[in-house]
C-alpha cells in the first residue's frame, strides 16, 4: 500500500503516521456492529491506548528534529496526500491521544449519569470519529485533507455536544448554533483553500510554501490567507467569533467538555500555526500586519474580557468555558508575536492548558456525580466530604492561575519572556493582570469548597473516577517541574517552523 | 472612470459566487427559523462548490478523459479535474452537515415544540431563571 | 553529613511532620509530641548547617525546570540567621500553640498543625533559596499555605480577612514581583544569587528605579505602605499564627527577601552608586511613622501589634534603601531582635486572651497584678521593640543610625527617634494600665490567673532571649562580617 512496502522494508515505524489516524476510525464501525455497551468502551479504550502508544513512538522518532513523512497510497507528494510528522505536531498528537485515554477512563464510571445506556455504543463510536478527525488534522500535510478531517471531527463533535440534551435540552440549541458557526467557519476555510489552489495549483503544504514564495506579493494568496484566518478563528473561538463556545461547553456532557476543552480548539489553533509558518511566508508584511493589528488586540481582549466575565458566572462549566476563551487568548498572543519564543510559548501552553482544563472540568464532573449540579453554591463544604477530588481541583486551579511549580506557570513564564523579548511591555503587564483575574474566580470556588458548611453530606467518588482526575492533576504538577517533554519539544518545533 | 466591462464579464463566475455566498450568509444570520438557516447554509456552501468548479474550467478545455494512453498528446486542453474531485468530497461533507442539522432540528422540535430561534431563546432564558431559582438540576431518571 | 542533604532535610522534615499530623489526628498527645520532636529535629539540622558553613557560596542544584531556571539552594549568612530564627521560634511557638489551641478551644487542630508545619517548610525553603525563582516558588507556597491558617475560624469575618490577605499577597507578587523577576531574567539571563549582585550595568538609572519599585512593592510580605493592609486583616487568625507567622515567618520572609534581593541581586554597591533607592528611604520613613500613628488609635491589642509590626518592617526596608553594609547589618539585626520582641508581645496577647477572653487594651486594667509573668514579659518585649538598652532591639536601631550617617541621610535619625517615641506611647500604656490602674470590676479580675505553663513559659523565654541578645550581638555581627555579608 505504501511506497515503503515496494522497497521491501516492512518497518512498522514508517507506517505509524497513518496508523495513528486510522486506528480509531477502523474501530468506530466495529462498535456499531457489536452494539454492546461494555465491549464498546473496552474497544475504544484499547484504541485510544494504541493511539497513545503510537504517538509516544512518534514523539521519540521525531524528537531529534527529524521529520517523518508518509505518502498515502504510495502516491508521492505533491500529487498524493502526504502525512508529515515533526516535533510540532507530534506533541499535539500526544496531547490528543493521552487526553482521550484519560477521558475514556473517566467515562467508564460516569457516562451512565449523563447519557442513557442504550446510546453508549453510538456515543463511543462518535467519540472515536472525533478522535480520528483531530488526529488527522494534525498529522496531514495536505490542506484539503485538513478540511476533511476538520469536518469529521466537527460533525462528531456536534453530535457529542447534543448528547447533553438528556440532562438539559439547551444542549440541542447549543449544538445547533455550534453547527451553524462551525460550518460557516469550515466553509470559509474551504474558500481559503480554493484561493490558494487557484494561485499555486497545489494542495501539499511544502509544495505550496515553495510556490508562494515564488509568487511574491499575490492578492489571491492574501485573500486565501484572510479566509483561512477567519475560518480557523471561528473554529478556535477567537474573540469575537467565540459565541458558540460557552454554551457548547456548558451543556455538553462533562466527558465531552473535558475532551473538547483540552483538544479541539488547540487543533484549530495548530492549523492556523501550520498555515502561517509552513504554508505562508511568516515574514510577509501582510501576515505580520494582520497579526499585529488584528490578532494581537483580539487576543488581549479575550485574555482580559473573558477572564472578567468568568468571575461573574455562577454556572461553573460556563465559568471555565470563559476561562478557556481567555486561555486561547494567551495562545493566540504567543502566536501573534511572530517570534520563535512566542511560538514555543504558544505550543507549550496548548499542552499545559490541555491538561489543566481537563483536570478542572473532570473534577467538576466528579462533583456533579454527587451533587447533580454545576452551580457554585452546590460545592459547599465538598472540600471535607470529597477531599481527593477537591485537592485535585485545587491543583488544577493553581495551575490555571500559574502558581510556580505548576504547568501553568511555565507557559506564563515563557509567554512573558516572549512578550518582553519582542519589546511589548504593556502586553506583559496585561498578561499578569489577566492571571490576577484567574486568581479571583478560582479562589471563589476554593472558598466555597473548603470554608463553608454543607447542609448535605456526600461521599467521595470511587477510585475509578478518581484515577483519571489524579492523572491529570499529576500532569499539572509534573509539567511544571519537568519540562523536557513540553519546552524542549516546543523549542524544537518552533525552530523547525521558523526555518 | 470608465467601467471595465471586460473585468465584469471576465469574472462572471466569481460575481455569481459572491452573490450566492452573501445571500446564503444573509439567510443564516437573518432568519429565525432553524430550517431556513439550514437552507441558507446550503446556499452558502453551494456557492463555494460553484467557485471550485469554476477554478477548474479552462477556456476551450474538454472533459478530462484520457483517450491517448501514452500521455503524450499535449495539444488537447483538459479542464482540471482535481477541483471537481475535491468538491465531491465537500458535497459529501455538506450533505452530512445538512442531515445532522435537520436531525437536530427534529430533536429541538420534540423538546421545545418550535423551530423558531426567538422562541427557543425565550424558553432557554426561562429555563435559566428556574434553574437559578431551584439551583438544582435534577437528573432524569 | 553533606550540606545539600542537610538543606533537603530542613525543608523536608516539617513536611513530614505535617503528614504525621494527619496520620495521628485522632491522638492529640502523640500528634503534638511528634510535631515538637520534628521542630527540634529541624532546629538541629539548621544548627548543623550553621556549624558546617565554611563561607563557600556553592549552588546546590536540585532540579532543572527549564534551561536557566533551576530549583537550587545555597548557604549564606542571612539565610542561616533566618532559618535558625524560624526553627528555634517554631519550637517555642509549638509549645505555646498546644496550650493555646486547647485553652482557647479552637477546632480542627490537625489541619491547623498540618499547615503550620508545612508553612515552616516553605520558610526553610525561602531561607536557603539559591536563586530568585526558587525564592519566588517558596514565597508563593508560603502565601497559599498560610491561607487556611488565617481563615482557620471559618467565620465570615475570618474569611473576609483571609481574602484580603490572599489578594494583596498574591496580587503584589504575581503582578509586580514576577514581572521584576522576568525582567531581570530577560536582561541578565540568570537569576542566581551572587554576592555583589548580578544586574551590574544591565539597567539604566530610570529602569533601576522601576525595578526597585517592582520588588519593594512586589514583596507584599514586607508590608510596605500602601500594601500593608493584609497584615491587620490577618489578625483574625489564632494567636500562635499571628505570633510565629505574622511576627516572624511570613513578614520576616518578606523583609528577608528584600534584603536578599538587595545584597545578592542588586548589590549594595551598585544601589548606593545609582541612588535608585533614595525614594524608597522616604517611603519607608513615611510608612514607619504612619503605621505607628495608626497603631496608637487601635484599642484591639492584636491590631495595635499588627500596625506596630508594619512600622518595624519598614525599618528593614529602610535598611535596604540606605544601601550600605551597615544598613544590611542593621536590617539583619532588626529581623532577629524584632522577631524575638514581637513574638513575645503576641504570645502575651494570646495568653491574656486565653486567661480572660479580653482583646481590648482598655479592658485590661489591673490584669498585671494577677498575671505578673505575662505582663513582665510584655514589658521586656516592648522595650526591645522600642529600642532601649538593655534589650537586643537597641542594637538594630544603633546600626541603622550609623548607616544613615554613612549614607548621608541625617533626617532618618530624626525619623527613627520620633518612631521610638511613638513606640513608647503605644506599647507601654498597656503595661502601666495592667500594673497601676485599678480595674473596673475588682471581683472579676481576682478570678483570673496565669494560664498553663505551656502558655506563659514561651513568652518568658523569648523575653529572656531579647535581653540576652543585647550582650551577644557582637557574636552575630562577627558571624556576618567573617563570612563576608557585610564589610
Amino acid at each position: 500500500m505504501a511506497s515503503e512496502i515496494k522497497e521491501g522494508t516492512l518497518d512498522l515505524i514508517n507506517h505509524l503516521p497513518i496508523l495513528q489516524v486510522i486506528t480509531p476510525m477502523l474501530i468506530a464501525p466495529i462498535l456499531v456492529v457489536l452494539n454492546n455497551k461494555t465491549l464498546s468502551w473496552l474497544l475504544s479504550f484499547l484504541g485510544a491506548l494504541a493511539c497513545l502508544f503510537i504517538s509516544v513512538l512518534l514523539i521519540q522518532t521525531v524528537s531529534d528534529g527529524s521529520t517523518l513523512t508518509y505518502s498515502l497510497g504510495g502516491w508521492a507528494p505533491p500529487i498524493g496526500i502526504e502525512y508529515r510528522i515533526d516535533a510540532a505536531n507530534s506533541i499535539l498528537l500526544f496531547l490528543i491521544s493521552i487526553i482521550s485515554v484519560i477521558v475514556l477512563i473517566f467515562s467508564y464510571s460516569s457516562l451512565h449519569v449523563e447519557i442513557p445506556e442504550e446510546k453508549h455504543t453510538l456515543f463511543y463510536a462518535c467519540f472515536l470519529l472525533c478522535l480520528t478527525g483531530l488526529l488527522g488534522v494534525v498529522a496531514t500535510a495536505d490542506i484539503f485533507n485538513v478540511f476533511v478531517f476538520l469536518e469529521i471531527s466537527s460533525l462528531s463533535t456536534y453530535v457529542l455536544v447534543a448528547q447533553g440534551s438528556y440532562l438539559d435540552r439547551r444542549a440541542l440549541s447549543a449544538s445547533f448554533n455550534y453547527l451553524i458557526m462551525g460550518t460557516i467557519g469550515a466553509t470559509f476555510f474551504v474558500i481559503g483553500i480554493g484561493y490558494i489552489y487557484m494561485a499555486t495549483g497545489s494542495l501539499n503544504m511544502m509544495d505550496i510554501a515553495e510556490r508562494v514564495s515564488e509568487l511574491g506579493d499575490s492578492r489571491t494568496v492574501q485573500a486565501g490567507f484572510a479566509f483561512i484566518v477567519v475560518g480557523m478563528g471561528l473554529k478556535l473561538a477567537m474573540v469575537p467569533l467565540h459565541v458558540w463556545l460557552p454554551n457548547a461547553y456548558t451543556f455538553a456532557p462533562t466527558v465531552v467538555t473535558c475532551f473538547l476543552a483540552a483538544t479541539a480548539t488547540k487543533v484549530a489553533l495548530y492549523v492556523l500555526i501550520r498555515f502561517v509558518f509552513s504554508v505562508f511566508n511568516y515574514e510577509d508584511s501582510f501576515v505580520n500586519e494582520l497579526f499585529f493589528f488584528l490578532i494581537m488586540p483580539l487576543a488581549i481582549i479575550a485574555m482580559i474580557a473573558a477572564s472578567v466575565i468568568a468571575i461573574f458566572k455562577q454556572n461553573l462549566k460556563k465559568m471555565f468555558a470563559y476561562s478557556s476563551l481567555a486561555q486561547i487568548g494567551y495562545m493566540l498572543l504567543g502566536l501573534s508575536l511572530v517570534s520563535e519564543k512566542g511560538l514555543a510559548s504558544s505550543l507549550v501552553h496548548m499542552v499545559n492548558h490541555g491538561f489543566t482544563k481537563a483536570a478542572l472540568f473532570m473534577s467538576l464532573g466528579a462533583f456533579m456525580l454527587n451533587t447533580k449540579n454545576v452551580y457554585i453554591n452546590s460545592l459547599q463544604g465538598l472540600g471535607r466530604s470529597m477531599p481527593f477530588t477537591s485537592a485535585a481541583f485545587v491543583i488544577g486551579g493553581l495551575s490555571l492561575i500559574g502558581v510556580p511549580g505548576t504547568a501553568g506557570f511555565i507557559s506564563k513564564w515563557l509567554l512573558l519572556e516572549a512578550a518582553l523579548g519582542s519589546g511589548y511591555w504593556l502586553v506583559a503587564v496585561l498578561i499578569i493582570v489577566s492571571s490576577l483575574f484567574a486568581v479571583i474566580y478560582i479562589w471563589k470556588i476554593i472558598e466555597v469548597l473548603y470554608f463553608s458548611e454543607s447542609s448535605e453530606s456526600y461521599s467521595e467518588v470511587n477510585v475509578l473516577t478518581l484515577t483519571p482526575i489524579w492523572i491529570l492533576s499529576f500532569f499539572c504538577i509534573f509539567l511544571g517541574i519537568n519540562t523536557s517533554l513540553t519546552v524542549e519539544v516546543a523549542n524544537m518545533a518552533a525552530e523547525i517552523l521558523f526555518k | 472612470m470608465d467601467i471595465n466591462l471586460d473585468f465584469i464579464y471576465g469574472h462572471l463566475p466569481y460575481w455569481l459566487f459572491i452573490i450566492l455566498m452573501l445571500s446564503g450568509l444573509f439567510i443564516v444570520v437573518s432568519r429565525g427559523n432553524l430550517i431556513k438557516k439550514i437552507v441558507g447554509l446550503n446556499i452558502f456552501q453551494t456557492s463555494v462548490f460553484m467557485f471550485y468548479i469554476s477554478i477548474g474550467k479552462i477556456t476551450g478545455g474538454t472533459a478530462p478523459i484520457l483517450l491517448d494512453k501514452s500521455y503524450s498528446n499535449s495539444d488537447v486542453a483538459y479542464s482540471n479535474p482535481l477541483p471537481h474531485v475535491l468538491i465531491l468530497t465537500a458535497i459529501v461533507v455538506g450533505i452530512a452537515t445538512t442531515s445532522l442539522g435537520l436531525a437536530l432540528i427534529i430533536k429541538i422540535r420534540e423538546e421545545y415544540d418550535t423551530v423558531e430561534e426567538d422562541d427557543i431563546q425565550k424558553m432557554d432564558e426561562k429555563d435559566l431563571m428556574t434553574y437559578n431559582k431551584k439551583n438544582v438540576l435534577e437528573f432524569k431518571s | 553529613m553533606p550540606i545539600e542533604y542537610l538543606i533537603f532535610l530542613t525543608v523536608f522534615t516539617p513536611v513530614l511532620v505535617g503528614g504525621l499530623n494527619l496520620i495521628f489526628h485522632k491522638t492529640a498527645n502523640v500528634r503534638d509530641s511528634v510535631t515538637l520532636l520534628g521542630a527540634l529535629i529541624t532546629f538541629y539540622f539548621s544548627v548543623n548547617i550553621f556549624l558546617g558553613f565554611d563561607g563557600q557560596a556553592t549552588q546546590y542544584k536540585f532540579l532543572t525546570i527549564m534551561p536557566g531556571i533551576d530549583i537550587s539552594f545555597h548557604i549564606e549568612p542571612l539565610g542561616i540567621i533566618f532559618s535558625l530564627l524560624a526553627s528555634s521560634l517554631w519550637i517555642l511557638t509549638h509549645i505555646y500553640a498546644i496550650g493555646y489551641m486547647r485553652g482557647a478551644k479552637e477546632k480542627n487542630h490537625s489541619r491547623f498543625f498540618l499547615f503550620f508545619s508545612v508553612s515552616i517548610a516553605s520558610v526553610m525553603g525561602i531561607s536557603f533559596s539559591g536563586n530568585l525563582f526558587t525564592l519566588f516558588l517558596f514565597y508563593e507556597l508560603l502565601t497559599l499555605i498560610t491561607f487556611p491558617l488565617v481563615s482557620h475560624k471559618g467565620s465570615s469575618e475570618a474569611l473576609r480577612g483571609a481574602r484580603v490577605y490572599l489578594s494583596i499577597l498574591l496580587g503584589t507578587s504575581i503582578g509586580l514581583q514576577l514581572l521584576g523577576i522576568i525582567w531581570i531574567y530577560f536582561s541578565v539571563g540568570t537569576l542566581d544569587f551572587v554576592k555583589g549582585g548580578i544586574i551590574d550595568g544591565s539597567f539604566g538609572p530610570f529602569e533601576l528605579i522601576i525595578l526597585v519599585g517592582l520588588f519593594a512593592f512586589g514583596i507584599g510580605k514586607a508590608a510596605l505602605f500602601p500594601f500593608h493592609k493584609w497584615l491587620p486583616a490577618a489578625m483574625v487568625a489564632p494567636t500562635p499564627v499571628s505570633a510565629l507567622l505574622h511576627a516572624v515567618a511570613v513578614v520576616k520572609a518578606g523583609v528577608f527577601t528584600v534584603l536578599k534581593v538587595g545584597v545578592y541581586i542588586f548589590g549594595v554597591e551598585s544601589l548606593s552608586v545609582s541612588g535608585a533607592t533614595d525614594w524608597l528611604t522616604w517611603l519607608a520613613c513615611f510608612s514607619l511613622l504612619f503605621a505607628s500613628l495608626i497603631a496608637m488609635t487601635k484599642d484591639n491589642l492584636k491590631a495595635r501589634l499588627a500596625y506596630s509590626t508594619i512600622s518595624q518592617l519598614a525599618y528593614v526596608v529602610l535598611a535596604f534603601s540606605l544601601a550600605n553594609s551597615l544598613g544590611v547589618l542593621g536590617g539583619a539585626l532588626q529581623i532577629i531582635t524584632h522577631a524575638f520582641g514581637k513574638i513575645t508581645l503576641f504570645m502575651c496577647a494570646g495568653s491574656i486572651y486565653v486567661a480572660t477572653k479580653k482583646t481590648n487594651i482598655s479592658d485590661m486594667q489591673g490584669l498585671g497584678r494577677v498575671m505578673p509573668i505575662t505582663f513582665l514579659s510584655f514589658l521586656v518585649g516592648a522595650i526591645s521593640i522600642i529600642g532601649l538598652p538593655p534589650m537586643g532591639g537597641s542594637w538594630a536601631k544603633w546600626f541603622l543610625i550609623m548607616s544613615s550617617l554613612e549614607a548621608d541621610k541625617q533626617f532618618v535619625i530624626i525619623v527613627l527617634l520620633i518612631s521610638s517615641l511613638l513606640n513608647i506611647a503605644y506599647l507601654l500604656p498597656l503595661v502601666a494600665k495592667g500594673f497601676y490602674l485599678n480595674p473596673a470590676d475588682q471581683k472579676e479580675v481576682k478570678s483570673f490567673k496565669e494560664p498553663s505553663a505551656f502558655i506563659w513559659l514561651p513568652p518568658a523565654i523569648t523575653a529572656g532571649s531579647s535581653f540576652l541578645l543585647f550582650f551577644y550581638v557582637d557574636y552575630i555581627r562577627n558571624f556576618m562580617v567573617n563570612f563576608g555579608l557585610v564589610g
